[in-house]
């Protein structure tokens, strides 16, 4: 898999998303300046964390007028695996290649801690090698991370299956208490209806080493990488 | 607008004393121009010229042999850590700021430092902040405004580290009524750097360009830094406007386009615009380089119009850096700058005359010798009060309490309790290096570019140090090796930030001194440099001075990833030892302060020789690989320490302290020092003992790690038993819950 990780004016997980990427065997990853034009030649495209232009005005409200994002919807709409993380997630959605939004934490405050996230669905790209039901340990780092979506939005996305993970505790109950944001459904990611753009507020590439917490980031990425691989054959 | 006559008025309102003044009449034989009077004045207060700090400061060990930048020669100090690489780490206050805008105050103090730590040429990779506040409990106005002031902080901290993207690992937050009304915000930044990357800020060769790159100049922050070198009063809210603004957006791109640009060969000097800004970076460039600087006022890029040659050269704009370029090379400024969308402009030239100069298009606002504001400011050996040892603590006047209910009581001191509330704020997993999470005894961070494990950890206690200011501050230097061996590392350098009040009362320059003294014994016994630090004079507020608190940080390495250690119990049946020997004082002590209200007594003593004997057999057997726990006693003693070690892992501890004719609150909650708890698998016993018998420490076993979730203590003929889940909520409520009321 060659993966373009976006480097925007005050991203700050990219050189993070890139090293995760790395420690995969036969991964190449590039870190791509927003004012590149062109994505192609890239099977995967990782919009990563951050604060891109400093989350002035609106989460990722001034990141979609950067000139990769029109790079980033043709990759999308030719079928390229689109991950964005934290402020990644609220790009796309600002850009429209996801559903909803994502409102100020409920508490008001940031919070960075690890938290139990149910799988929703593991026929996608990006959770083909996990379980149903499987509770994954990823961290959060947000103050906006709180999913809204309009009633009508958010009942299609659920009967597609295109919410792929919801915070819970950790035998899997999805609670009001494991809800730290107040998102709604305690969603915490989604994909598209075509299922290969996916966005979620926890942050897969913090938990790629033991010595950091734990692996339970790598699922995410090892999916997408078996899913290029056989992509590329099948082609 | 015509600028004001200078009057012994205007003289008085910039800070300078008559002598002063009188010197500068000496060192221009002239009368200064309006420009001139505000730049003597913010380069001779005491946060640009330590004047009355300087002569202490020469007391602390700077040099060794991994010392690459020594303190004080440049904005931080760089300490090799082996295969070529440095780290740069420096801690620095920005307390008034945070008194009178706490929000923006906070900001802008990470903002500062991270700038000190990337104008060396180091990518910064973590933070640390130690902070201090008044009580946050009871429904007092006071207590109200120092919560909007611990709040304000703590998310201007997290405003400006999250956004930049900067881990803040650890840290520290105390809460005692002598910071009410002037907190305390001291802030860290470590970086890392080949050792050829590092730069420096001298302005060196000859006719080379001047660059301003970064946010343009505004009127905030006027005159900061005098204002940061007066006490504090009911009118400072007044000088709001000495506050600055901090962007960390446009931060993280200077950061990232200087980091570029100082990774090509262009730059031949490069100093950040801090406390008073412009002025200070220009002459201290080229007092460094031995050379003048010459630079136009109207060249620089303005956020506003209309500001005066006056204004432009005080302001404290935030993320802006002066950089001196080869000639010929300014292409490379140009090219990288506009990358990021920063401003940038050429607004002077190197110059021999050693003189700095600022024109305001043809007419000349100031002509001094650079030097002369930048090195040869005055410096004052202040008068020192004489010092009475603290009487030793009477205990027959102590009741003694229950400790069933006080150990709750200490675990939910503010002081004491869980600081989740704070640190759940910070991104402290971003670059992703963070090995311990914050709440440990010390930060673990692996650099992953470098292959290198450091650990970092901040310590003062202030009781001590107002009680006995030497030994309290050798205490600190002492906790934190003591942290850092816990942790499993070997301390290298040491990052002081000396907090004091009015240096002209005889009493607050004792405190002064004595601390200076206590950290240069402490620094010499581990070995360590100190690598640069800040002081912070004038912390007062109407109702006096605040607690000395000469604040330490400290850095070290851990040679494998096996060794890092943290302070939860790990496994039911896990043996837990105590090393170090439990003493029968209570001087000092959070449980005297928390329980029974008083601050008094002799701190504990402090025996390097016994302190750096335990740190090393600890480091011994963790090296084996037989310390599964380790967490050393502190505020609160022996029985706090237990009980954060059965916290958040679901086992409980059952301790026995065996035989004693002392007092149970005193076993429980004395604050003896070189105590460390750990624990190790029973099978592991029996090595550990052989070992910790070979190194001549005292130790012996205290009890078992338990899978019921209780915490059981007996000491003589008494036993008491908490629930580990009921203390746990006490420790972790505390704070959110007086937060949230």
């Amino acid at each position: 898999m060659k993966a373009a990780v976006i480097q925007f004016p005050g991203s700050n997980c990219d050189t993070d998303c890139h090293a995760a990427l790395l420690t995969f065997p036969g991964v190449e990853a590039e870190i791509v300046w927003h004012k590149e034009s062109s994505l192609s030649g890239y099977d995967a495209i990782v919009l990563p964390g951050g604060f891109s232009y400093g989350d002035y005005l609106r989460c990722g409200s001034i990141a979609r007028f950067s000139p990769i994002m029109a790079a980033v919807r043709e990759a999308a709409d030719a079928g390229v695996l689109v991950l964005g993380i934290c402020n990644g997630f609220q790009i796309l959605c600002e850009a429209g290649l996801l559903p909803g939004t994502l409102l100020r934490n409920n508490g008001l405050l940031f919070r960075c801690e690890h938290r139990h996230l149910r799988l929703e669905n593991t026929e996608t790209p990006f959770t083909s090698v996990l379980h149903k039901g499987q509770v994954l340990d990823l961290p959060i780092a947000h103050g906006e991370g709180n999913y809204f979506a309009e009633p009508a939005t958010l009942k299609q996305i659920e009967e597609n299956g295109q919410v792929l993970l919801r915070y819970s505790d950790g035998a899997g109950n999805v609670t009001p208490e494991a809800n730290p944001n107040g998102s709604l459904g305690n969603i915490a990611g989604i994909c598209s209806h075509g299922r290969n753009v996916f966005g979620l507020m926890p942050h897969p590439e913090r938990v790629c080493d033991t010595l950091l917490g734990g692996m339970d980031g790598r699922g995410i990425f090892q999916s997408m990488i078996e899913w290029s691989q056989a992509n590329k054959k099948n082609n | 607008m015509a600028n004001p006559a200078i009057t012994p008025e205007l003289i008085a309102k910039h800070g300078l004393s008559t002598e002063e003044y009188e010197k500068v009449l000496s060192i221009l034989g002239r009368e200064p121009s309006f420009e001139e009077l505000g730049v003597f004045s913010v380069m001779w207060s005491e946060h640009c010229s330590y004047k009355n700090s300087r002569p202490e400061l020469r007391k602390f060990p700077t040099t060794g042999p991994s010392v690459l930048v020594k303190a004080g020669e440049e904005n931080a100090g760089v300490i090799d850590i082996g295969d070529g690489w440095a780290v740069a780490f420096k801690i620095e206050s920005h307390n008034h700021p945070s008194a009178v805008e706490p929000f923006q105050g906070a900001a802008t103090g990470v903002g500062g430092i991270i700038r000190d730590i990337f104008t060396m040429g180091a990518r910064p990779v973590f933070l640390m902040d130690s902070l201090r506040f008044g009580s946050i409990e009871g429904d007092s106005e006071q207590a109200k405004t120092n919560r909007r002031l611990f709040a304000g902080v703590v998310a201007g901290i997290a405003h400006y580290g999250n956004c930049i993207g900067l881990p803040t690992v650890a840290g520290e937050v105390y809460f005692d009524e002598s910071y009410s009304g002037n907190p305390l915000v001291n802030a860290f930044c470590l970086g890392i750097l080949r050792h050829e990357q590092i730069a420096r800020g001298a302005a060196e060769g000859i006719g080379n360009p001047v660059f301003y790159v970064g946010a343009e100049t505004g009127r905030d922050g006027l005159a900061g830094a005098a204002f940061a070198s007066r006490e504090l009063t009911e009118e400072s809210k007044a000088d709001r406007p000495a506050v600055q603004v901090g962007d960390p957006f446009r931060e993280k791109l200077l950061l990232e386009a200087c980091l570029e640009l100082l990774a090509t060969d262009a730059v031949a000097g490069i100093q950040d615009m801090g406390a008073a800004g412009l002025t200070c970076s220009t002459c201290e460039t080229a007092s460094r380089g031995g050379t003048g600087v010459e630079i136009d006022i109207q060249l620089v890029p303005q956020r506003a119009k209309g500001q005066t040659p006056y204004e432009v050269l005080l302001s404290e704009s935030q993320e802006r850096m002066l950089v001196i370029v080869k000639k010929g090379r300014e292409d490379v400024v140009k090219r990288i700058f506009e990358k990021w969308d920063l401003p940038y402009a050429e607004i002077g030239k190197v110059t021999d005359d050693g003189m700095m100069r600022v024109r305001n298009g043809s007419d000349v606002v100031v002509n001094v010798p650079a030097r002369s504001l930048a090195d040869d400011g005055p410096l004052y050996s202040r008068e020192a009060a004489p010092f009475t040892p603290p009487a030793p603590l009477d205990l027959s006047s102590v009741p003694q309490a229950d400790p069933t209910t006080a150990l709750p009581k200490l675990l939910s001191h503010p002081s004491i309790a869980s600081k989740r509330w704070v640190w759940r704020q910070y991104d402290h997993m971003v670059r992703t290096g963070t090995a311990v999470l914050p709440g440990s005894d010390a930060a673990v961070f692996i650099v992953r570019e470098a292959n290198k494990i450091l650990a970092a950890a901040t310590d003062c206690n202030a009781i001590y140090c107002k009680l006995d200011p030497t030994v309290g501050a050798r205490i600190a230097v002492a906790e934190c090796a003591r942290n850092l061996a816990c942790s499993g590392a070997v301390p290298i350098g040491v990052t002081d930030n000396l907090n004091f009040g009015n240096p002209h009362k005889p009493e607050n320059f004792y405190q002064l001194r004595a601390a200076v003294e206590g950290i240069s014994e402490g620094c010499r016994a581990f070995g360590v440099p100190v690598t640069g630090g800040n002081v912070s004079l004038y912390n007062e507020s109407p109702a006096g001075a605040i607690d000395p608190t000469p604040t330490i940080s400290m850095v070290g390495t851990i040679a494998d990833a096996a060794h890092i250690t943290t302070q939860s119990f790990k496994e039911a049946g896990d043996q837990i030892y105590l090393i170090g020997e439990t003493g029968s004082e209570l001087g000092a002590s959070h449980y005297l302060l928390a329980i029974h209200g008083r601050k008094e007594g002799a701190p504990p003593a402090l025996d390097f020789e016994k302190e750096k004997a335990i740190h090393a057999a600890l480091l011994g057997v963790i090296r084996k690989g037989i310390v599964r726990s380790a967490h050393d006693c502190s505020e609160g003693g022996l029985a706090v320490a237990i009980a954060e070690s059965t916290f958040g892992t679901g086992f409980g501890a059952m301790i026995d302290l065996g035989v004693t004719n002392d007092r149970p609150d005193v076993v429980l909650f004395n604050e003896t020092q070189g105590r460390i708890v750990i624990s190790v698998k029973a099978a592991d016993a029996a090595t550990l003992e052989k070992e910790l018998a070979t190194s001549d420490v005292p130790f012996r076993k205290i009890g078992e790690v338990t899978s019921k979730a209780e915490l059981s203590i007996k000491t003589g003929s008494n036993s008491y038993n908490w629930s580990v889940a009921s203390l746990n909520d006490t420790f972790e409520g505390t704070i959110p819950s007086l937060m949230e009321s």
